[in-house]
């Protein structure tokens, strides 16, 4: 099934951990420095790099974009590095993330307190997953090149729920 | 003496550093529709279907099949009858740099630990020499992705651990990893030398032909064996379960000392790049 951003309660409740989805919206590219910062403004009430309400944080570095397109190569990194700064995120209004790999029972305690999801994206798909990115704009955190803050618009990309919002897990 | 102008090597280690980026190992994409073919778990399949779809991208839109275009591993087997003129690691480096630009991949390398500033050209490759008969070069580049270099291990076992020891640290090793490596993974093992001449085994396994296997009737039975053990793990393609956890496993071993039992498991994931060339 096709779903957009921003995710509503009703949309994340419906889905359930092993579903698969197509994602169209706009999403936001964050990896580890840029949660590294992102935590720190939140610790000392500093103004964050983007409003989290709602929103969907793409783990995710991408490719320098050759000429004529939106992004290069992209794809999801492993999310378990985010695991320490995630549960504070989420607890901020964070709604969505997309990475790869297992969480932390910290942050599926937080996805369930909130209501909040997350989703798999194949690793080391990248060159297909550029094609569903149709536009690219680093909003924040410029200095540190691809692990700044793209704001992604992306139509019909493909994930699999691996955390539902009842902490149910697609991995062993 | 032959000789050999060190801006040849720049030339060549770019070129391979965009190659080994963008066209997918024919024995790799071989491996994942044996895969394919077998699978039942529907998200698996599905994930399987498209690393062979994604290969067929980056080679027809000329992109890296992986955001993750790696820290720069590479090779360089040295003939002791050549004369180079320049600074050879220089050369690497600065092919490194090239590739990188020209190739539009990913700067993933920061300069210090501590600091972490990115160095914006992918430099500094981690470079290894040998000295060889002859009067060429056989540069081989490979592109580490740190999903799966990050779930590596090397663990002194003791002669007392015997082959259960090594055999147990490999499964460790890929149960723990899970998802992260991008399965389904490559498994590269060192056993024995020291500490450091097991993890440079294990990473030299990652860039033997996959379909091959040791020439050593022993060795390739725990090759065999391992890989059969890792696909009845249950973490399948993307992680998403099956049967499809790992593609091969390749091992490489040295004489080691009396009292020890090094082994070191480099992992690689389905996109594990190496292209050589000879100069």
């Amino acid at each position: 099934m096709e779903i957009f951003t921003p995710l509503t309660a009703e949309t994340i409740e419906k889905l359930r951990a092993g579903d698969t989805v197509l994602l169209s919206g706009v999403i936001y590219t964050a990896r580890d420095a840029a949660h590294a910062r992102m935590a720190e403004a939140l610790r000392n009430k500093k103004e964050p790099p983007m409003d989290y309400a709602g929103q969907v944080v793409f783990y995710a570095g991408p490719c320098p974009a050759p000429p004529g397109k939106p992004v290069g190569s992209i794809g999801p990194t492993t999310a378990g590095r985010m695991d320490a700064y995630a549960p504070a995120l989420i607890a901020a209004g964070l709604k969505a993330m997309i990475g790869k790999g297992e969480r932390s029972r910290a942050v599926t305690d937080a996805i369930k307190a909130h209501k909040g999801i997350y989703f798999a994206a194949v690793g080391g798909v990248a060159a297909l997953l550029a094609k569903c990115v149709r536009s690219s704009q680093r909003v924040a955190y410029d200095d540190l090149g691809t692990e700044a803050i793209h704001k992604l618009t992306v139509e019909k990309f493909p994930l699999i729920v691996a955390t539902d919002c009842t902490g149910e897990s697609v991995y062993l | 003496m032959r000789t050999l102008e060190a801006s040849r090597i720049t030339k060549a280690v770019a070129e391979l550093c965009i190659a080994a980026n963008v066209h997918a190992d024919p024995g790799i994409r071989e491996a994942i529709r044996r895969a394919y073919a077998r699978e039942s778990v529907c998200a698996a399949k599905n994930a399987l279907d498209m690393i062979v779809q994604n290969m067929d991208a980056a080679a027809g839109e000329k992109m890296p099949l992986c955001q993750d275009t790696g820290m720069v591993v590479v090779f360089m087997d040295v003939g002791q009858d050549l004369r180079i003129i320049g600074n050879v690691t220089d050369a690497v480096h600065a092919g490194v740099a090239q590739g990188t630009r020209e190739g539009f991949l990913r700067a993933s390398v920061v300069r210090d630990p501590h600091d972490r500033v990115n160095t914006q050209d992918n430099t500094p490759a981690v470079i290894h020499y040998n000295l060889v008969d002859g009067d060429k070069i056989k540069i081989t580049v490979m592109p580490k992705g740190f999903g799966s270099e990050n779930k590596s291990t090397v663990k002194m076992l003791l002669p007392s651990d015997g082959m259960e020891g090594v055999v147990e640290t490999v499964l460790e090793t890929v149960r723990k990893a899970g998802a992260a490596p991008c399965p389904p993974i490559i498994v590269g093992v060192g056993i024995g030398g020291t500490m450091e001449k097991a993890a440079l085994m294990a990473k030299e396994a990652l860039s033997l032909d996959i379909n091959g296997e040791n020439a050593d009737p022993h060795w390739a039975a725990m090759e065999k064996s391992l890989l059969e053990k890792i696909n009845a793990l249950g973490i399948g393609a993307a992680g998403f379960g099956g049967e499809a956890t790992a593609l091969a496993v390749r091992i490489l071993t040295y004489p080691t000392h009396i009292a020890g039992l090094p082994v070191a498991v480099n992992l690689g994931c389905h996109v594990s790049r190496h292209k050589s060339a000879v100069i």
